[in-house]
């Protein structure tokens, strides 16, 4: 993992480090992640760096994925499930210009996905590396504000208070009215934030063939699910885990199966559903599938 | 038919140059140099520095020239520069007690040894707009007085000679790094001056403000506020001594408070403790408030439940750089959980209408 030191990336005319941190932060927060990869689902401290994009644009995943990356490595970025979503835009280009590696659009391609509220539709596999960018990794925040008690309740796995909101879901509102963010129990140890991903995805974290990390940065926290660890959405027998589903298929692609993203397409109350994930809908568009607002695929640039 | 829109990066190009644009205003005006800056909105300048955690008041200048004159964004730029500084190792303690006083006060004594030196503040000015430096603003050159005497004692140390006020309590041997080590609580009295030394100077004013009327009170007088130049010294393990290696200018600031006593300790003055990079008297003097509200544990007094007696909530939240960025990111595209938000709100209202809908017409039957 060494030898970078000073090889600024191809692209990179500053005279920063490969993937813009130093060797020596690397190296703890590399420390970190395996500590978090050995347990699972348990939030690990780090000293986080001041990153040059602020604070809650995803500084903890840029420094995990900075921590990761390597000269070989195919890095996709995404924000909302789609790659040309400003922020992924911007810290896309800030790899390839600190590091120099190669990027892409395509699940299938890469290597690192860093991501922002979304896991791709597309199977993720084994030697993949998914990077989510936390802004709370603490499910019991809300619950209570305190960190010193937070840590004591992981250290004694006192998740009633957790039951008991969920419950209170069920006893107000016939369901658990949690729709992102929600909490799943990770080899049936520690409850994890899977961070604002929609509960949609929660299902896709279970037994994954690839690697997830998490990374924290204002809160300076890694926390990490190792390939095939056992994901549970917290849930009661009785009211059962639903990940949700749409009455509508996605206006361009016509898939009935992802996540979608309501379109407003005019003043009037008119509204389409297209695929969240941009990169999956592209390659359903090119594959020949259509949806019932679709035009004809056409390359990208037109 | 449909098009989804596409184009965040040209967005972005197109957004930066505009900035750039509005950054230097209008052309026909001369542009501002760094030594301006730094020479003339030097308390801004001053901020930046302290908040920044960097002493340099070229790149704080270019910080602010950069930001547009804002400060939480010039203090961000500072920051994001410095965790990519290399470390050398660290500077011995500066010794305040020798430092070039600009200006020294204290509240608690008319007279000290060392004097009363006002020195450079507002404190006594009128706040009445100056219309003369609308025009031009040279100002006739100040009265100068022979350099004060080499070592200001400390005029805390004064009431410690007769046991009035606390020891200095003996922190550990090598202090905890904020920017180094990830935040742990609770946290020691160090940390949380580091943590206090770089926070929000809006923040801390409030907080301070909050202690004098009566949320977790201590009553502080300023035993002493003094502003000037300090040396940094720099131990080279090869040499074998210690060589200096800048001058950084301070506001130190220490406080005095009550102290009711116990049954094991008479009464006796406790203290409250600031320091600031560059003249930050503000700064300084809140931040010495806030540490002594936070030492409530440590002096066995009373937790009222004020904020500024909350360390978690003091020190987690007293970092504009993490507040700003959080509080802004909301301006991020949060489609993906607003959408889950929508179908949840959906879907619950077409429940109630259902069963609004059951009881009207079983009320009807």
């Amino acid at each position: 993992m060494s030898g970078h030191e000073n090889a600024s990336g191809a692209a990179g005319a500053e005279a920063y480090n490969f993937a813009y941190l130093d060797e020596q932060t690397k190296r703890m927060i590399r420390r970190a992640i395996l500590k978090a990869v050995a347990i699972p689902g348990y939030q690990v401290p780090f000293a986080s760096r001041e990153m040059p994009m602020p604070y809650g644009w995803g500084t903890g995943g840029v420094q995990v994925t900075a921590a990761c990356l390597t000269a070989e490595d195919r890095l996709k970025v995404i924000d909302q499930g789609a790659d040309d979503t400003t922020n992924a835009v911007s810290i896309r280009k800030f790899f390839e210009r600190t590091a120099g590696v190669k990027t892409t659009e395509e699940t299938e391609q890469a290597t690192i996905i860093q991501t922002r509220h979304r896991i791709p539709e597309a199977p993720l596999a084994e030697g993949q590396i998914m990077v989510f960018q936390v802004p709370i990794p603490e499910p019991l925040r809300f619950l209570e504000p305190r960190e010193t008690e937070t840590r004591k309740m992981h250290a004694l796995e006192e998740y009633g208070l957790m039951h008991v909101k969920l419950y209170e879901d069920i006893s107000v509102h016939g369901h658990i009215a949690t729709t992102y963010a929600y909490p799943v129990l990770v080899e049936g140890r520690y409850v994890m934030d899977p961070s604002p991903i929609p509960k949609f995805d929660n299902p896709k974290l279970d037994d994954s063939p690839a690697l997830m990390l998490f990374g924290a940065g204002r809160e300076q926290r890694i926390y990490a699910l190792p390939p095939h660890t056992r994901v549970q959405s917290l849930d009661f027998e009785d009211h059962p885990f639903d990940r949700g589903h749409w009455d509508e298929d996605c206006a361009l692609c016509g898939d009935a199966g992802s996540y979608l993203d309501e379109v407003i397409t005019d003043d009037a109350g008119g509204r389409i559903f297209v695929c969240s994930d941009t990169a999956h809908c592209r390659a359903r568009r090119q594959a020949g599938h259509a949806g019932a607002a679709s035009a004809p695929y056409e390359e990208a640039g037109a | 038919m449909y098009v989804a829109v596409k184009g965040g990066e040209r967005a972005i190009d197109n957004a930066h140059a505009w900035l750039a644009e509005e950054r230097r205003g209008d052309p026909s005006v001369p542009e501002l140099s760094l030594a301006q800056i730094a020479g003339q909105m030097r308390l801004a300048v001053n901020r930046v520095m302290a908040e920044g955690s960097l002493y340099d008041p070229e790149l704080a200048a270019l910080a602010l020239k950069q930001a547009r004159g804002d400060m939480v964004e010039a203090i961000f730029l500072i920051r994001a520069y410095r965790t990519t500084l290399p470390r050398f190792g660290e500077a011995r303690p500066v010794e305040t007690a020798a430092m070039a006083c600009q200006r020294r006060i204290s509240a608690t004594f008319k007279d000290v040894p060392g004097g009363q030196v006002l020195g450079p503040t507002f404190d006594y000015t009128h706040r009445l707009l100056d219309f003369k430096l609308a025009a031009e603003g040279t100002p006739a050159p100040a009265p100068e007085a022979a350099p004060g005497p080499q070592h200001t004692p400390h005029v805390l140390g004064i009431l410690d000679r007769e046991g009035l006020i606390e020891g200095e309590p003996e922190g550990s041997e090598t202090p905890p790094d904020l920017t180094r080590e990830a935040l742990d609580f609770p946290c020691d009295r160090a940390l949380r001056l580091q943590a206090l030394a770089r926070g929000d100077e809006g923040f801390l004013l409030g907080l301070a403000y909050s202690t004098q009327r009566g949320y977790g009170r201590t009553h502080a007088f300023v035993g002493e506020l003094r502003v000037g130049m300090v040396a940094v010294e720099f131990e080279i393990p090869e040499l074998g001594f210690a060589i200096e290696i800048a001058e950084i200018e301070l506001t130190e600031c220490e406080t005095v408070n009550q102290f009711a006593g116990s049954k094991s300790e008479p009464p006796q003055f406790t203290r409250g403790y600031g320091l600031v990079f560059g003249q930050s008297e503000r700064k300084a003097l809140s931040m010495a408030l806030v540490d002594r509200a936070l030492r409530w544990r440590e002096l066995g007094e009373e937790d009222t439940g004020a904020p500024a007696q909350d360390e978690e909530f003091v020190v987690a939240h007293c970092d504009n750089i993490q507040a700003t960025g959080f509080l802004e990111h909301i301006k991020l595209p949060h489609y993906v959980d607003f959408q889950a938000e929508l179908e949840l709100v959906r879907r619950m209202r077409r429940e109630a209408a259902a069963s609004a809908a059951a009881a009207a017409s079983e009320a009807a039957e």
